[in-house]
């Protein structure tokens, strides 16, 4: 009857899942992931592959899945959200069970959790930004990158965000990794190119009556440290009706330069397309034509505003590049020369942060939770290495904001090999927590109205519906009470 | 001279042939490129020696259709499959469910199908990465000199008794090469 069963389930379930581990154990596993993006989807594919009796619940406090995958990913890149496919084949697996509307801290505490749960691994990401910590920070028109993306991107938290896209041509973008790239590429493209994406409608609205036609990418360092790689870069300088500027004496190398590039084929590759976009000829400055502006060797250091309430332009102090110690390394440091670009739109693209939450030890350098191998460490000191029970980490909340989605597959994997040497090891008791039955009263208690994958798939039909009345893929439903309303009605 | 003409001739027409059925149930993991060079192949070759050719044919519809692909996993277990001609190592390996990652499913968006070619020799039988597989190719984990994406490397005749390597997963996680602080 088992291998009947078994047989049935091969057939029902993708192929991934045909072969166990001979040294998998049939007591059931409860497992808990706080977070569905690409962290916590790898991780409980691993995990349910791994261990024949693991059950896992995967938490979120959208509605929505997928994270960064949805709310992230440009609009204009449709096939870096394919992997939602196998995300959702995971979340249909037998042993799987979604719980969004879920939040951490006000729908279930960490500590109920950890009762309920004999694994929880926290996946929850970075939903906060560096700051520069540099005056005039809090002016109008300075925003993250973060809240820019999430708001095109119809994160029901900032559709109200109501950027500032109409009173300059000329927005300044702080950083020069792919977040920054995928800004300016927005705020620069055709609006017809846009239209039949999965932007949002707000955005739209709001790109379509903005004046910005100008964008100034700023790094403290030179073309060889760009965050970005070729990809991105390839398709940001072969956009039409754009005009790429970039400085033929910032691309000259230094010897460290070279080493970096010799020894990092991304650098040497990004550093060759700069190269020759700076030598191509410019068109001319017709209607239609808009500019980027890669600048380097700039740092920020104070924002500038004429009426004390809304930017109007950015301090910016040349630098020169610096060698920590004999690392080969090198860092920004000021020379005192300052100059100003004019801008009434700036966004920090500078890197994300997470959020610690209470009960959980937080290194506050990094902005990680301290971790050896996806264990949570008890404490940030150094010197401690003791670890805490059944807690453990994955995705940016363990490794710091970088990385693509497939980074997290690695991540995953080791953070899954930790889980399963620590319940061979009898660090883990197997089946001594309630499981998915205590989420489920703990939310009753509280009224908590959690939505399954299935809210999801209502969601989901809707807005795909809704996209072909508009020849877009989807049209994003991005306030909470309708989506609430659409999944769980 | 002729008889190894229209014997070339006939395995070309063949392997076109058995492309063309493959090319209706392909996936989008499969080259366009392919199909615009395959077609064209069909309306310029004929045989003389019609003998040869029946011979050829038959033959070549046996031994034509599949290539022996042997798949390593990073734990040095191997898998040996069949693999038709035109159809993708991506999908050769899903098919026969070996544990190849393709989180874009064939989009050249990803690098998760990153493969490792063994032997020098076929490596150099496969057409040079574009710039869009060089693009993602920079982002692959474990990367080597003969590094591919399975999603682009196509089966054909020359590639038979293929060896793939699946990449161990590596410790450094970071796409700039950017090296953690110790902590």
């Amino acid at each position: 009857m088992n291998a009947m069963r078994r047989f049935l389930l091969y057939g029902q379930s993708q192929r991934l899942y045909s072969r166990g581990f001979s040294a998998a154990s049939w007591d059931p596993l409860h497992v808990c992931v706080v977070g569905s993006g690409p962290a916590g989807f790898y991780t409980a594919e691993k995990m349910l592959k791994a261990h024949e009796g693991a059950e896992v619940d995967i938490i979120d406090r959208l509605p929505t899945p997928f994270g960064l995958v949805r709310s992230g990913v440009a609009p204009d890149h449709p096939e870096t959200k394919i992997v939602v496919n196998q995300f959702s084949r995971v979340a249909s697996h037998d042993r799987c069970s979604f719980f969004g509307n879920v939040s951490l801290g006000s729908s279930v505490s960490l500590s109920e959790l950890r009762q309920a749960y004999d694994v929880v691994v926290l996946a929850y990401g970075s939903e906060s930004d560096r700051s520069l910590g540099i005056p005039g920070e809090d002016l109008k028109g300075v925003y993250s990158a973060r809240e820019l993306v999430w708001w095109y991107n119809g994160h029901p938290d900032y559709r109200d965000m109501a950027p500032e896209l109409c009173n300059s041509d000329t927005a300044v973008v702080l950083g020069q990794g792919n977040v920054a790239l995928d800004i300016a590429r927005i705020l620069l493209r055709p609006i017809s190119e846009l239209e039949t994406t999965d932007i949002a409608d707000h955005a739209l609205d709001s790109l379509r009556k903005s004046t910005i036609r100008n964008v100034y990418l700023v790094g403290r360092r030179g073309p060889v440290q760009a965050a970005c790689t070729a990809k991105e870069l390839r398709e940001i300088l072969g956009m039409k009706n754009l005009n790429v500027h970039i400085n033929e004496a910032d691309l000259a190398t230094s010897p460290l330069d070279e080493e970096e590039m010799k020894n990092n084929r991304i650098r040497k590759r990004v550093y060759e397309l700069l190269t020759k976009a700076a030598k191509s000829p410019l068109g001319d400055n017709s209607t239609g034509m808009r500019n980027l502006h890669f600048v380097f060797f700039r740092k920020p250091i104070k924002f500038i505003s004429e009426d004390n309430s809304t930017v109007g332009s950015v301090h910016l102090e040349k630098t020169v590049l610096k060698e920590i110690g004999s690392s080969g390394k090198q860092v920004a440091v000021g020379t005192g020369e300052i100059e100003d670009i004019k801008c009434g739109l700036v966004l920090k693209s500078i890197g994300y942060k997470s959020l610690p939450i209470d009960g959980l030890p937080f290194d506050n350098d990094r902005g990680v939770v301290p971790n050896v191998k996806g264990r949570v460490l008890t404490s940030a000191d150094q010197m401690d290495t003791k670890t805490e029970q059944g807690l453990y980490v994955v995705g940016w909340l363990k490794r710091g904001p970088t990385g693509i989605v497939g980074t997290n597959l690695y991540c995953a994997e080791e953070t899954v090999a930790s889980i399963l040497e620590d319940v061979k090891n009898g660090k883990l008791i197997p089946a001594s927590k309630p499981g998915r039955k205590g989420l489920q009263q703990i939310l009753e208690e509280k009224g908590v109205k959690f939505v399954p994958f299935s809210g999801w798939e209502r969601i989901d039909l809707k807005e795909k519906m809704a996209g072909q009345l508009k020849n877009k893929p989807r049209e994003k439903i991005t306030n909470w009470n309708d989506l609430l309303q659409v999944a769980i009605g | 001279m002729f008889s190894r003409i229209s014997r070339l001739g006939c395995r070309i027409l063949n392997e076109t042939r058995v492309a063309q059925n493959s090319v209706t149930k392909r996936s989008i993991s499969r080259s366009s490129d392919q199909n615009r060079f395959l077609n064209p192949m069909t309306r310029f070759f004929f045989s003389t020696d019609t003998n040869t050719s029946d011979k050829a044919q038959s033959d070549g519809n046996q031994s034509n259709e599949t290539i022996s692909v042997t798949f390593v996993d990073k734990d040095g277990e191997e898998k040996h499959i069949k693999v038709p001609i035109g159809m993708s190592m991506l999908e050769a390996a899903h098919e026969n469910d070996i544990e190849l990652e393709g989180a874009c499913e064939g989009s050249l968006a990803c690098s998760t199908c990153h493969v490792i070619v063994m032997d020098v020799d076929h490596y150099n039988k496969l057409g040079d990465p574009t710039d869009e597989e060089n693009d993602m190719l920079d982002l692959a984990f474990g990367l080597t000199e003969t590094s591919r994406l399975g999603c682009q490397v196509i089966a054909k005749p020359e590639l038979d008794g293929l060896r793939l390597a699946l990449p161990a997963a590596t410790r450094n996680f970071a796409v700039d090469g950017f090296v953690p602080k110790p902590h």
